[in-house]
């Protein structure tokens, strides 16, 4: 793998980290992060949306006509959330039960358009599908923290494994500790990110 | 690079992507069609089974209105005698529709709950799936003897802590298909 190639997979971690950085996505981010386990989910479900639509919009880019890119590009990302939908629905119906609700926003999750338009339909398909595969990357590492974050100090559990008895601080698994958390976790993010 | 924004190229990318797409989504409907049929009814059977005795007969689907709103009932017989009735009931809780499926035996009394889908709070409203304290004490409620409704509104349901919303709304479905159980038998 060439040093430019590396790159576009691995600015997805870091410098531009979706979650800490370029702060894209924030409702699924601050909704679905409740555990661990439904943060990894959440994350790996727009990691699949996120590299087949990139894959598909380079793919198609030089032929579709500059006033309508936005429309088609929103088709092609609500094809392949719905079926994720049908597959989750099929095969994994416990955890649809859990994401079933986020899992159709994902399609205006900004993240998907944002590379959609910014990367994918000005790139190659490889290089379309590495960055799909690192911002996506990126994506899921960011929740599963800030879900294990929050599942720590809400429930007293890791993912799903329980170390206290009896209940944590009730409100980091709610919508204000959601903020919280994300909060803190962005200065430390950035804190080192910076220090490297 | 990209094609000329004229009318003719716009309507023929617009129709040609949405052509592909929908002959996509068609296909992945046929082929999950089943599998998709197949985990909702044993997600129903489940939560059937869960609040019936064991080794009745379960009939069709039969419609009734619980609390005001259209819902349906089954009923689990053994030979000739009914058994029980499963009747779902679906209330507002504190973060959406809360629907429950409630076992209630001829003698009015509840056989047992339990929850089919709900969107409360993780670790606090959500725990009416898992904490064995508050849904056991719906198992063989008695109505005639006992108020079903939280403590704090003069009931007999011990409420979830800090979860007063989820436990209201929890004792309403099942009072909604203790009442409605009563219409079926008045029939």
């Amino acid at each position: 793998m060439s040093k430019r190639k590396l790159d576009i997979f691995t600015k997805g971690f870091f410098k531009e980290n979706p979650t800490f950085v370029l702060l894209l996505g924030m409702c699924p981010t601050l909704a679905t992060t409740t555990s661990a386990i439904n943060g990894l989910s959440m994350g790996l479900a727009t990691l699949f949306v996120l590299v087949l639509s990139n894959i598909v919009i380079s793919a198609i880019a030089p032929v579709v006509p500059d006033k309508v890119h936005i429309p088609v590009y929103i088709v092609v990302i609500a094809t392949f959330v719905t079926i994720l939908q049908f597959a989750m629905q099929a095969y994994t119906p416990d955890m649809y039960k859990t994401l079933g609700l986020f899992i159709p926003l994902i399609v205006v999750n900004c993240i998907v358009l944002g590379r959609a338009e910014a990367f994918a339909s000005k790139n190659g398909i490889v290089d379309s599908a590495l960055d799909g595969l690192g911002i996506g990357f990126g994506f899921t590492m960011s929740l599963t923290v800030l879900g294990l974050v929050r599942e720590i100090l809400g429930s007293g559990s890791a993912f799903g494994w329980k170390f206290i008895s009896g209940d944590g601080i009730l409100v980091f698994v709610m919508a204000p500790g959601a903020f919280i958390a994300l909060g803190y976790l962005m200065v430390l993010f950035n804190k080192i990110a910076k220090k490297n | 690079m990209a094609a000329k924004s004229n009318l003719t190229n716009m309507v023929l990318c617009l129709t040609a992507v949405c052509l592909v797409c929908s002959a996509l989504l068609g296909g992945m409907y046929v082929l999950t069609a089943e599998p998709i049929a197949k985990a909702n009814a044993e997600i129903l059977k489940a939560s059937i089974g869960a609040v019936l005795p064991e080794g009745g007969e379960l009939s069709e689907a039969k419609p009734l209105e619980v609390g005001g709103q259209d819902s349906e009932y089954y009923v689990s017989t053994s030979g000739s005698e009914v058994q029980a009735y499963a009747i779902r009931s679906t209330t507002v809780g504190f973060g959406g529709p809360l629907t429950l499926m409630v076992g209630i035996t001829p003698d009015g009394k509840v056989y047992n709950t339990s929850v089919l889908s709900h969107t409360e709070t993780p670790g606090l409203g959500a725990k009416c799936t898992s904490d064995e304290h508050f849904y056991s004490q719906f198992k063989g409620f008695d109505p005639s003897q006992k108020i079903l409704s939280v403590k704090k509104d003069g009931g007999d349901v011990d409420a979830i802590t800090a979860s007063t919303i989820t436990s209201r709304a929890y004792s309403l479905a099942v009072k909604n298909a203790v009442e409605a159980f009563k219409t079926i038998k008045g029939e």
